[in-house]
């Protein structure tokens, strides 16, 4: 990464919590980024995946022998060429009882979705590997599919039912609250099947160094130090002799950089191939064979007294995961449970969730998992609620929502791994701010004007809690070199969210320094040895209060130094663009930060010193998560004629702690709109009975374009720092996404009149039709 | 699998000249061929515009076209943009109005506003959500690509012309 002098020459060291430029975007709008699809080894092959066209079938032949003959053909796999590979093991550790649905890297005798890996071909150019493999034939004997989460199990294996698990937390007396509840609320809602789909297919690139013995997977991602670890103990390696490389990241959002067949393949391949291995995923690959997630049906429940207020919750909901359960186990289904009651206040709560496979692609997290789906059900029922007992939306959510004062929270609920307990939050603050801001009481005039002339228009809400900073600890190292520039070594990860400027503004704001001076690195197992990575709406909380640590004790071990230097007790220091001074006497002698690591460089007096050049190691530990909220509020109007929804307005308002960047956090926050959209609109994997999937192209599966995104306001709210971490951050990276989905639903419901109409997502025009017609005919009944 | 043929590009003032199969599409011909790897491929089946580069001033997707129907036109990709070190106005705006965030969509759009606003300097706020709904973004949300497009379509009408 070079940085370019900007013309303005006023340096920039005081930017935590400026909207400063990123360090990131000079080569990428020069073109110069460096994608895995971009890298090239000499002398490489490429990889090419035959995928089942089957949902369900057991294999009986697979026949290679023409593809073999093709040109420019290496070699072809099928599993019975690397039987000795294991099953593709979990991330983390998780229960004993989904070990036996775990993916293969080819399929052995059994096919189970339609894009499941059952041959590669190896081919001296992407154009040869993929018309051989083309000619690679298998005969697959159909079974029926079982495409329905919420029918009767079937059979995954013999003895093993395709339910692995069933997930259920809660607390209090359940029978008894809605034994004594003044009404009862009752919902049925489902969530579709959609997911990150990133710009940037996967891609990956096996390359074995035989000279020192060491394995590479480029184009790693997301938690590229945990993979190393599941690599190395997959491939039975030292995990010094397995390195992965992170490159540029074209988008995340939870589906890139967990490990795939692919993954494991090209590394394999390279091993015993004897040449890097490159594959590239196609589109249509990728809309069949990365994950997917969302898809759950859930039968909630509410007891509630005669004021709107929750006495008890309770939830049941099949969870659709697809056909293998992947590396990150029942996650999504657990946080969903786990996080369901959001930041109401709810006494009494069960949540069960039948975690079920069926014969589609696998799924796992997509941005805000188990928040997305979870949001949409408890919002519903809070509008439900409001409806049924004939109060403001808005009224019930506040009578509902946990007090600032009860901060810490305790939820008695687990998420990840730990125990929920909310950090901090002004909840009914930023509701308040949120409807003053979006004019709620004025627009209910405007719409009912609109509503005078015909228009389906319609304001909705939905209230979100997310979670982040997933611990449990990260470790930093910055380094001064001679000539004042800064290294921040860590064990982040980038995805494009800006992690990069957003670490290199905590540096220099410690330090002292500009922050165009600082090189962050991320993703190279080679330069640190712990670290997690870019999930959970981690990296800013963990990283950069381990960065935080880092640059503090470098300044500390810089001032001790230049004390003696500049005969000046260390706290009468400051260290102002790299130059150490006396605070308020900038003419007097100075010191800068890179003569200081010239004169701390190795010899004996620093064996006596205890410390080897200017550079420090920085740590930050978790036991807890933060817990980011806010508000979204959205406008919007519904063409009678063809049932599409148009979104007039639409904000989010995010408390994020604080902000290291709000042009940062705003950017993340109208891209988690976009996607949210997606979701509650438009975007869905389709399958048909016979379990082929029905969105393969982007003509099939609809992403948001620029006329579908509003212009999405944000207010960017810093009410509650997190008490957890010292610079008291939290995530910005799902708040955006969370609440759409049931922001949409309340105000679609809210335009065609029909409180409780919208059940589930996407709401397609047709489905919206349907109601528009029903109501017609209805209200033509009741008027004749 | 078929013969190689002679090719020849002119990409940014350039010509270059490779042996490559007739179905070589131009965007992997780009990529691989004249090592100009700013082009990217998001779909290869002209949805997502990713791809897109200028072609005698029109905006086309490099993913749907072979290299061999591309001889004899004139094509700009990312890599033309900058001159030396000083970046394109709309690249400036780009990083200014934080309109990229992974960045890989970011040549595809660079490209379809450069070509269309030679053909249309000043396009109204509808024309312009037009242009850009021709492409797609996972990461922005599209907000501040329109803001950069329309700073960048302002500077370059009133002065600094490139």
């Amino acid at each position: 990464m070079s940085i370019q002098a900007a013309p303005s020459q006023r340096k920039e060291t005081k930017v935590f919590g400026k909207r400063v430029p990123r360090l990131e975007d000079l080569p990428l709008v020069k073109g110069l980024g460096r994608f895995v699809a971009d890298l090239s080894f000499p002398h490489q092959l490429y990889m090419r995946v035959v995928r089942s066209p089957i949902a369900h079938g057991t294999i009986t032949r697979i026949d290679a022998d023409e593809a073999r003959k093709a040109p420019g053909v290496v070699a072809i796999w099928t599993h019975a060429d690397i039987a000795s590979y294991p099953l593709i093991d979990f991330r983390d550790p998780s229960a004993e009882a989904l070990m036996p649905y775990r993916q293969p890297l080819l399929a052995k005798d059994r096919v189970r979705y339609v894009g499941e890996p059952i041959a590669v071909v190896f081919a001296e150019s992407a154009y040869l590997a993929e018309d051989a493999a083309d000619l690679v034939f298998a005969e697959i004997d159909e079974l029926p599919p079982h495409m329905d989460a919420q029918a009767d199990c079937a059979s995954f294996a013999p003895g093993i039912s395709t339910e692995p698990i069933v997930l259920k937390q809660g607390f209090g007396d359940l029978p008894g609250a809605f034994a004594n509840a003044h009404c009862v609320v009752e919902l049925e809602l489902s969530i579709g099947r959609h997911s990150g789909v990133p710009m940037e297919c996967r891609g990956a690139i096996g390359r074995y160094d035989a000279a020192q013995d060491v394995l590479e997977l480029w184009g790693a991602a997301k938690v590229p130090l945990r993979n190393r670890e599941t690599m190395a103990r997959y491939f039975q390696r030292s995990s010094a002799s397995v390195q992965l490389y992170e490159l540029h990241v074209g988008g995340g959002f939870g589906v890139r950089g967990e490990l795939y067949p692919e993954d494991f393949l090209v590394c394999a391949a390279s091993m015993t191939l004897g040449r890097p291995v490159k594959w590239i995923e196609d589109r249509r690959e990728h809309l069949m064979a990365t994950n997917q997630s969302r898809e759950q049906y859930h039968r909630v429940r509410a007891a509630v007294d005669q004021t709107g207020r929750i006495l008890a919750l309770s939830d049941v909901f099949f969870h659709d995961q697809g056909a293998y359960v992947r590396t990150h186990g029942a996650r999504v289904a657990d946080l969903t449970i786990g996080m369901l009651p959001g930041p109401y206040h709810v006494p009494v709560y069960q949540g069960i969730g039948h975690f079920r496979l069926t014969n589609k692609t696998p799924a796992a997290t997509y941005r805000s998992p188990g928040r997305y789906e979870g949001s949409f059900v408890r919002e519903r029922l809070v509008d439900a609620i409001a409806a049924k007992l004939g109060l403001d939306r808005i009224e019930v959510r506040r009578r509902n929502l946990i007090p600032s004062a009860d901060m810490p929270y305790t939820r008695q609920l687990g998420a990840l791994g730990t125990e929920v307990v909310l950090d901090s939050g002004d909840y009914a603050g930023l509701l308040q701010t949120s409807i003053d801001r979006f004019g709620w009481d004025e627009l209910q005039k405007t719409i009912r004007v609109r509503r005078a002339q015909g228009e389906f228009v319609g304001a909705g809400i939905a209230m979100f809690l997310e979670k982040s900073g997933m611990g449990p600890s990260d470790s930093v190292t910055v380094s001064v070199d001679p000539m004042g520039f800064v290294e921040v070594v860590t064990g982040g990860a980038s995805v494009g969210q800006g992690f990069e400027t957003a670490m290199a503004q905590i540096c220099a704001e410690t330090l002292g320094v500009d922050y165009r001076r600082i090189r962050v690195v991320h993703g190279q197992t080679d330069r640190i040895r712990f670290g997690i990575g870019a999930h959970a709406s981690r990296a800013t909380v963990m990283t950069g209060n381990a960065v935080h640590a880092a640059a503090t004790n470098v300044r500390d071990l810089a001032l001790k130094h230049a004390s003696v230097l500049l005969q000046a007790p260390a706290e009468l220091l400051d260290i102002v663009d790299g130059i150490v001074a006396r605070k308020g006497s900038p003419s007097g002698p100075t010191i800068s930060l890179g003569q200081l690591s010239r004169q701390l460089s190795p010899g004996p007096e620093a064996i006596a010193r205890g410390t080897n050049g200017l550079s420090c190691e920085g740590w930050f530990y978790a036991d807890h998560m933060t817990y980011p909220y806010g508000v979204h509020l959205a406008l919007v109007r519904v063409d009678g004629e063809t049932g599409q929804v148009f979104v007039e307005r639409y904000m989010v308002a995010s408390d994020v702690g604080r902000a290291v960047n709000p042009m940062i956090v705003e950017g993340q926050v109208v891209g988690g709109v976009a996607q949210g959209l997606g979701g509650a609109l438009y975007e869905q994997f389709r399958y048909s009975d016979t379990g082929q999937p029905l969105s393969l192209n982007f003509a099939e599966y609809l992403i948001p374009t620029a006329h579908e995104v509003p212009d999405v306001e944000v207010i960017v709210a810093e009410d509650a720092p997190s008490p957890l971490n010292p610079l008291g951050i939290k995530g910005a990276g799902e708040g955006g996404c969370t609440g759409v989905g049931a922001a949409i639903a309340s105000a679609v419901d809210d335009a065609i009149g029909i409180p409780g109409a919208i059940t589930s997502l996407p709401i397609t025009p047709a489905k919206l039709k349907a109601l528009l017609k029903n109501r017609r005919d209805n209200s033509n009944g009741d008027s004749t | 699998m078929t013969d190689e043929v002679d090719i020849s590009l002119s990409v940014n003032g350039r010509t270059y000249r490779f042996k490559a199969e007739p179905r070589r599409t131009l965007a992997d011909a780009l990529r691989e061929d004249c090592g100009l790897t700013g082009t990217h491929l998001g779909c290869e089946h002209g949805v997502c515009g990713t791809c897109t580069v200028s072609m005698d001033g029109q905006p086309v997707r490099a993913c749907l076209m072979f290299a061999v129907q591309a001889q004899g036109a004139k094509i700009v990709t990312v890599e033309g943009l900058a001159s030396g070190s000083e970046l394109h106005p709309l690249q400036k705006a780009f990083i200014e109005h934080h309109a990229l965030q992974c960045g890989f969509c970011t040549p595809g759009f660079l490209m379809l506003a450069w070509t269309e606003l030679a053909k249309n300097p000043n396009p109204s706020d509808e024309e312009l959500t037009d242009i850009l709904s021709s492409n797609l973004c996972r990461c922005t949300g599209y907000k501040n690509i329109f803001s950069a497009v329309k700073a960048a379509a302002n500077e370059m009408r009133n002065g600094a012309p490139k």
